[in-house]
């Protein structure tokens, strides 16, 4: 008997310490993101230098037009980005799932903008907000803002999150642009819209990588006509007010088919194939809120936060050795076990660390031991009308488990309220809030029970040591 | 050590009154003196408002004067926040070059780079509803548990006793607000549900004991029911409620300035729901069945 008790002891310190290096380490190696970002922005520069563009027709397979124009109109902007994601690498030194180190930090943790818009529309149905989210979403990815969130929040607002940027400005104007395509002549008139445009691919065309448009009918009379009347002069393809492409009319192009030339690699035609496609957004986007957290705050707040918990933490520790003893002590057990799984499951689940999020976990440490208090009073209770120390824990846990159920359930209700009801932030506490309640739930009761159930089995059964009186 | 809980029952619950008075009279007093009922954060009222960490110590005067000069806003707020090398300026909603103009000016000024600045921007519409959104989600996080509580118990004064005590532990969360001047943001929310969610737990474990000790003390025999119940959990409360306030009033002291506005009314919350729960629910419950049984 006390050999088998022995075994589970050493077999739960054994998942204590593969839990805690799972935690630390995680397992395998996660491909580092940041790489690929600083990759795609010097990419990007690349784009906006490069922005000669040249449109032919494809009738005879031939360059029927020009180069005209050299545009960079948005480069500054693009060279702030770069430097900003080079800040933004953070901590990360162990890569592996599961690790603390991959768990996902929010804004207020490692600085960056998130911008709330608001569709100005009455009621916008639910196709047109995706519509405008997965539009948001294409202009994210093509400003490689790859750690970009963007969700809906309430009926008609969109949440943005963009990590690392702290060129507020610009990613509020780029993001919620209209995106509008337009043929215009030299005079600023618009000839084309681009909501006549029904395709738009990447091909290409011998050795030129190229973006093909179609149009509707509609959209093929009008470039008809554009092209007619302009034979000799400058046809600008804008989205917004940025010139993409200015090429010089050669000849009147009647079939509706145009593309886009440059000189693309395969991606960039790609995205600007993308861009036009998921064309306008159904509505205009006004900035309902608005917030820009410098970086260095960020890593303060973190730094700072973890003490803080750091401490509760042991406070909590300490108070449950020196009140239950050889009970508390199978609690801490129980309680490291629960923060690894919950740093773990955080980490897997792609759970945002907030700082109320932290403040959750913390909060949700000190409700961790709620239970294990509850059960180890009636343990005392069941030492003092003279029970022996396996009864007593046998009735102690039995009958501490309807409070300590009722108890969790009315705690998970408020933090579901304020999932559904918060934001930003706030949800980040209300899912740490509730990842922590329900497993604090299984390692105070199931965890600690096997702990103490060996520790008594070892021979350890004065009841003294066990917090009796 | 034998609480008799029932006996001292007004007092208790005049205690809890009181303390809300208190609030109350702060509230009514502050908005008096035109400072408002409570410190509004951006995200309840709208407007701009700017968190910079200066590295060196500063006249709130001199960042005043940058703020007028640079944005026109006549009346900023400027308050020193953290240890004293950081400031929190709040302002009506700001154009974005009007932004930009302040924060250059303040780069300029005190030597720092961007990253030391944060910005937070919300709407008047966004506001209002944040506003909305606090008062549905604590009202409905109150039914929910009313119910939940009303059906595990099978009886609807124990509900009724338990959210009796969950309004006083809010208000007494909402007084601590508007007594410490604590700014009022989408925090706000969680603070209070978390108190609510917390301090029901309390409560719930006196009922049932109350359930269990029925089997023995008789269903009618509301006093002793009451007075053992509560002190047979009277360890467990304070122990429980001891050790999360521990771990949140570590991180009001070790915190940063927006963990440390959370902390502490979460703090004062945890110790107003233990003793609302250890010395209102139960006696509410008490007073509402003596009370029907009268009739």
């Amino acid at each position: 008997m006390k050999g088998k008790n022995a075994l589970i002891l050493l077999l739960i310190i054994a998942v204590i310490c593969i839990l805690c290096a799972v935690a630390y380490f995680g397992i395998g190696h996660k491909p580092a993101a940041t790489d690929e970002a600083t990759d795609g922005l010097a990419q990007q520069i690349e784009v906006v230098t490069n922005e000669n563009g040249e449109v032919v027709t494809n009738e005879a397979g031939e360059l029927e037009t020009r180069i005209v124009d050299v545009e960079t109109t948005t480069s500054d902007e693009t060279t702030t980005t770069a430097e900003s994601a080079d800040s933004s690498t953070g901590l990360k030194t162990h890569d592996g799932y599961g690790s603390v180190f991959n768990i996902k930090q929010g804004l207020d943790l490692k600085g960056g903008v998130y911008i709330v818009y608001q569709a100005e529309k009455e009621n916008p149905t639910d196709d047109e907000m995706a519509a405008a989210i997965s539009m948001i979403q294409k202009r994210l990815d093509m400003n490689n803002w790859t750690e970009a969130e963007c969700s809906r929040e309430g009926v008609d607002k969109i949440r943005v999150e963009i990590p690392g940027v702290e060129d507020a400005e610009s990613a509020v104007n780029e993001i919620g642009a209209t995106a509008k395509l337009t043929f215009q002549d030299e005079d600023g008139n618009v000839l084309v819209d681009g909501a006549n445009v029904t395709n738009a691919t990447k091909q290409t065309d011998g050795s030129q990588i190229v973006v093909a448009l179609e149009f509707d009918s509609t959209g093929r009379q009008a470039f008809a006509d554009a092209t007619s009347n302009n034979i000799g002069k400058v046809l600008y393809i804008m989205m917004d007010d940025t010139i993409i492409s200015a090429p010089t009319v050669n000849t009147a192009i009647t079939n509706g088919q145009a593309m886009i030339t440059g000189n693309f690699t395969n991606e960039e035609a790609g995205e600007l194939a993308d861009m036009i496609r998921a064309g306008s957004l159904p509505f205009n986007l006004s900035v309902a809120e608005f917030n820009n957290v410098g970086a260095r705050l960020g890593a303060d707040s973190l730094s700072t936060t973890l003490f803080a918990g750091a401490i509760g933490v042991a406070a909590v520790f300490i108070f449950m050795l020196l009140v239950y003893r050889v009970a508390g002590f199978a609690a801490d057990l129980a309680l490291i076990i629960y923060t690894a799984i919950d740093l773990i499951i955080m980490s897997l689940f792609g759970v945002t660390l907030t700082l109320p999020g932290i403040a959750g976990v913390v909060l949700s440490i000190g409700m961790a031991v709620d239970a294990n208090v509850l059960i180890f009073e009636r343990v005392r209770e069941e030492l003092g009308e003279g029970k022996s120390i396996k009864n007593a824990f046998h009735n102690g846990f039995s009958r501490a488990m309807p409070a300590i159920i009722d108890s969790n359930v009315t705690t998970i209700i408020a933090s579901a309220v304020l999932l559904w009801y918060g934001s930003g932030s706030v949800k980040g506490f209300a899912q740490t809030l509730i990842i922590g309640v329900i497993l604090s739930m299984f390692t105070a009761i199931f965890v600690t029970r096997l702990i103490v159930e060996a520790l008594i089995g070892v021979g350890i059964k004065n009841p003294k040591l066990y917090g009796a009186k | 050590m034998f609480i008799d809980v029932v006996k001292n029952r007004y007092i208790y619950i005049a205690i809890s009154v009181i303390v809300i008075l208190i609030g109350i009279c702060f509230m009514v007093f502050n908005s008096i003196t035109g400072k408002g009922a409570f410190n509004y954060d951006v995200q309840f009222i709208g407007g701009t408002s700017i968190e910079a960490d200066l590295g060196q110590t500063f006249d709130n005067d001199e960042i005043t004067q940058i703020v007028i000069d640079s944005t026109g806003d006549q009346a900023p707020q400027v308050q020193k926040i953290g240890d004293g090398t950081s400031v929190a300026i709040k302002t009506q909603k700001l154009e974005d070059d009007t932004r930009t103009a302040l924060s250059d000016a303040l780069v300029e000024k005190y030597g720092i780079t961007e990253d030391s600045i944060s910005v937070q921007e919300v709407s008047a519409t966004l506001s209002k509803e944040m506003q909305k959104n606090a008062l549905i989600s604590v009202v409905l996080a109150c039914v929910a548990m009313l119910i939940y509580v009303s059906i595990r118990f099978r009886e609807f004064k124990t509900g009724a006793s338990c959210i009796i005590a969950l309004i006083s532990d809010s208000l007494v969360v909402i007084c601590t607000y508007a007594v410490f001047r604590v700014p009022m943001d989408s925090a706000f929310i969680a603070a209070v549900l978390t108190v609510l969610g917390y301090s029901i737990n309390s409560s719930v474990v006196i009922f049932d004991r109350i359930r269990e000790n029925k089997k023995t003390l008789g269903r009618t025999n509301y006093r002793d029911l009451v007075n053992h119940s509560v002190n047979q959990t009277f360890r467990r409360s304070i122990f429980t409620s001891a050790t999360v306030f521990f771990t949140v009033i570590c991180l009001y002291i070790f915190g940063v300035q927006s963990v440390k506005e959370f902390a502490l009314p979460i703090a004062v919350g945890v110790v107003a729901g233990a003793y609302s729960s250890v010395f209102i629910s139960a006696n509410c419950w008490y007073i509402l069945c003596t009370a029907s049984k009268k009739k």
